[in-house]
């Protein structure tokens, strides 16, 4: 009964930098039907709705719309072809009406001239067909987030749009924002649309949708009916590991807290917080690893533990020293080293040179200088044994950073960090997009700064990473945290996967336990 | 001073405000139309010199209005298609193209004069012609109003009536609606299929043209010959003037307070203070007027961050 309306086949892309973010993807979506896509971060979900939408082209596959082979170029074809997408970023302009950001680009007229009637009369149209409560007058910066929401999935409809993809909708939005979209939604495909629902949030994905497409490592691992799956399932299919990484390493010593959080709490909108009541503490000669889905909080909290963010409640020391009110420099001379996730903006100077990238956090002080001058003789020899000992494959300390490869790039950034002197190590990341060779180089001396008795918070989506190379986890879901395992080996990964997406969560006294001091 | 306050005080003094204004309020609403579209760039001064070139030399060849008209125009387009050229499809930075475009117009239409006059300051020697004046009837007999009001270079009424034209292009027009869009957010415009360097290249064009009005009523209406760099930062002002309206009747209404300040040092210019002295109060004026206005963003930032 159920009608085919859309299938990809054999769609696989890879990236000029080698990356495969699709492989052998097959996607078949039933007319009338809410379809999930699922999967962590960097499975493959956002590349293969770009590949749809006509964003990026993919190098091998086909898409097939009502069963005719279709060729997508551009979003404009994509829209002609009835397909609309919901951004993640809303493309909206600000300072205009809800009417005009809805017809912008078909502009209706009187005369030649643009008709503000119209225009609204359309955009009340449609909002009244759908359900969507929407005033066309109001300028899209009065309103909320959940609101603009609306805006642009009413901008898809208006287009003629049978197929919405929607691109995590859920993730900006508040509880009852959510309640309100999924009855908006739900109201759709009983007038017959489709929706391509991309999220990694399961209670959701069970609540609203029809079938579930599950992907992995840019793979389809299984396609299901919601209701002939339970949760454990579809966690486990999303989060299993095919390789077990092998690090070695000894038995953590713990010492004395370096690192000691209490109570945090950031918001990120006016209602939504996105770090709610967060605790605990890293000792000295530990790892402590963060698990969770990206955006529940982790970059919130690495940029307030190194001083980029100043806007926060409670209470952060470092080695007893409370931080709130101290520029970043003043908390790195606390001995605080960050690798931060964004590599490209925080990490490096791309135009700079290999030896100006490692000594850009210590070039004020006294020994890399010359009177008024830098101490070039002095830079040349510590960046060339820096290139030395990290194995920095380049032409030179000279060359610009911006030439070498991630990896490469990845570790002149640990070489600064790892060799400031640290107390404290804040890893956001820390092998993300790099090769296999470089990711080990960079995980096995985070472990030699811990036996040196560094304190480490390693912050990771990658669970391979994240459950080899700490010593304790914590688990963060939705802002707070959901788990905490003492024991990093002890951790059976279907659980693990639960308490990341939200299926279960330890009672408070025994995340609670985290930030104790013993 | 009794004389200074009679001067200043008196419908004449009110009619070389609006004379003075033209040529910012032209500029002003150039600059407007292309902030709004995204575009805004510094090359104001190179298109109205060029502009004031090209009307004199095309009105004093044809002895034609229409021709003048034309070819000043034309003039004005040309430099605002290479900067649209230069920025836009090859992608250089908008306000070196800026820069070098307004040096090459000063010292281009000077060269020009030169070939054709062998002067290298002024058109005099050139037969141009100027736009006529217009009485408007019935005001003009009305006492103060009409000395005020009416009796002013045609292309004056042109640059109020651009005032009402702008608007009507950026907000009763579907172009309009997309100049808006490209200017605040490309990508949503991208997103929904508006060809947004196409936008962006007409955009310039369109404020191109208005710039080029106010080159050709210096040139054929303030004075009635060309003279070296004759705009004298009016573009400039234009620009300032739009930072400060940002709507096109706020942007006269910008327009006229430099223009005011303008007059004025015309006004103190026959009195015993330093020449010098005088012909700066436009320029402080202008600089007063944008510290003013970015104090007043930096507080507006600041209650919405709170």
């Amino acid at each position: 009964m159920a009608r085919n309306i859309l299938s990809m086949e054999d769609i696989t892309k890879v990236y000029p930098n080698g990356f495969v973010a699709n492989k052998n993807v097959n996607l078949s979506v039933n007319e009338g039907e809410i379809h999930a896509l699922i999967g962590e971060n960097g499975a493959g979900k956002s590349t293969l709705m770009k590949i749809l939408f006509g964003v990026e082209k993919a190098d091998e596959g086909k898409i097939l719309l009502n069963g005719e082979e279709i060729q997508i170029d551009n979003p404009n074809v994509a829209i002609g072809h009835g397909i609309g997408m919901v951004h993640q970023h809303f493309m909206l302009v600000p300072s205009l009406t809800v009417a005009e950001n809805v017809v912008v680009g078909m502009e209706p007229k009187t005369n030649g001239f643009f008709s503000m009637e119209k225009t609204i009369k359309i955009t009340k149209e449609a909002s009244e067909l759908y359900n969507f409560k929407v005033d066309p007058r109001s300028k899209i910066k009065d309103l909320t987030v959940g609101m603009k929401q609306k805006v642009e999935i009413l901008k898809a409809l208006v287009r003629g749009a049978k197929i919405l993809i929607l691109d995590e909708p859920t993730a900006v939005l508040t509880p009852q924002e959510t309640t309100e979209l999924f009855k908006e939604l739900k109201g759709l495909k009983e007038k017959g649309y489709t929706i391509i629902f991309i999220s990694h949030k399961l209670n959701e994905i069970i609540e609203l949708c029809d079938r579930i497409t599950i992907m992995r490592d840019g793979k389809i691992v299984g396609v299901e009916k919601v209701g002939k799956i339970t949760e454990q399932d579809i966690s486990r299919m999303m989060v299993g590991r095919d390789i077990i990484l092998e690090v070695i390493k000894e038995k953590a010593k713990p010492k004395q807290p370096v690192l000691n959080i209490q109570n945090i709490i950031k918001y990120s909108t006016p209602e939504k917080k996105i770090l709610n009541d967060v605790s605990f503490i890293v000792r000295s000669g530990e790892i402590l690893g963060i698990a969770g889905v990206e955006g529940n909080g982790q970059k919130e909290l690495s940029e307030i533990i190194t001083g980029m963010d100043e806007s926060y409640d409670g209470e952060i020391s470092i080695n007893d020293t409370n931080i709130k009110k101290l520029s970043i420099r003043d908390i790195r001379e606390l001995g605080v080293s960050h690798i931060s996730e964004d590599r490209m903006t925080y990490g490096i100077v791309g135009d700079g040179t290999i030896a100006e990238n490692m000594i850009s956090d210590r070039y004020y002080k006294k020994k890399y200088q010359k009177g008024f001058l830098l101490n070039f003789e002095k830079i040349k020899k510590e960046s060339k044994e820096l290139i030395e000992m990290f194995n920095v494959k380049c032409d030179g300390h000279k060359q610009p950073i911006n030439m070498l490869s991630g990896g490469n790039m990845q570790k002149v950034v640990a070489a600064r960090e790892f060799t400031s002197g640290s107390t404290l190590v804040i890893a956001n990341q820390p092998t993300r997009g790099i090769d296999v060779g470089a990711s080990s180089f960079i995980r096995n001396k985070l472990i030699e700064l811990r036996d040196q008795g560094d304190a480490i918070l390693l912050i990771s989506a990658d669970l391979n990473e994240v459950l080899e190379v700490s010593d304790s986890l914590i688990v963060m879901n939705n802002g707070e945290i959901a788990a905490y395992f003492e024991d990093a080996k002890l951790v059976n990964e279907d659980e693990l996967g639960e308490y990341m997406l939200g299926l279960k969560r330890m009672t408070d006294e025994e995340i609670r336990r985290v930030a104790d001091v013993k | 001073m009794d004389n200074l306050l009679k001067a200043i005080f008196s419908a004449e003094f009110v009619y070389s405000i609006i004379r003075v204004t033209t040529p910012l309020l032209f500029a002003g609403l150039a600059a407007l139309i292309a902030n709004k579209g995204g575009v805004l760039h510094i090359a104001y001064e190179g298109i109205m010199v060029t502009a004031a070139f090209c009307g004199v030399v095309g009105s004093a060849y044809s002895q034609s209005l229409l021709v003048g008209l034309l070819s000043g125009l034309a003039g004005g387009l040309l430099i605002s298609f290479l900067l649209g050229y230069f920025s836009l499809i090859l992608r250089a930075d908008r306000t070196l193209t800026g820069i070098a475009l307004n040096t090459f117009a000063s010292g281009g239409t000077v060269f020009m004069l030169y070939v054709l006059t062998n002067d290298k300051g002024l058109s005099t020697s050139l037969n141009s012609l100027t736009f006529p004046i217009v009485n408007i009837p019935i005001i003009k007999n009305i006492p103060i109003l009409g000395t005020a009001l009416s009796g002013h270079n045609v292309l004056t009424y042109v640059s109020f009536i651009c005032v009402f034209l702008v608007f009507v292009v950026l907000y009763k027009t579907p172009f309009g609606l997309r100049i808006r869009t490209v200017g605040e957010n490309e990508d949503a415009a991208s997103s929904v299929g508006v060809k947004v360097i196409r936008v962006k290249f007409i955009t310039l064009l369109i404020s191109g043209a208005i710039a080029s009005l106010g080159g050709v009523y210096m040139s054929m209406g303030y004075l009635s010959w060309f003279a070296r760099d004759m705009i004298a930062g009016r573009g400039f002002m234009g620009i300032a003037a739009q930072n400060l309206g940002g709507e096109p009747l706020s942007t006269m209404i910008a327009a006229l307070f430099f223009g005011l300040a303008n007059a004025l040092s015309n006004v103190l210019q026959t009195l015993n203070i330093p020449a010098e002295f005088v012909q700066v109060i436009p320029y402080v004026a202008t600089l007063i007027g944008l510290a003013a206005y970015s104090g007043s963003m930096k507080r507006n930032k600041i209650n919405k961050k709170s």
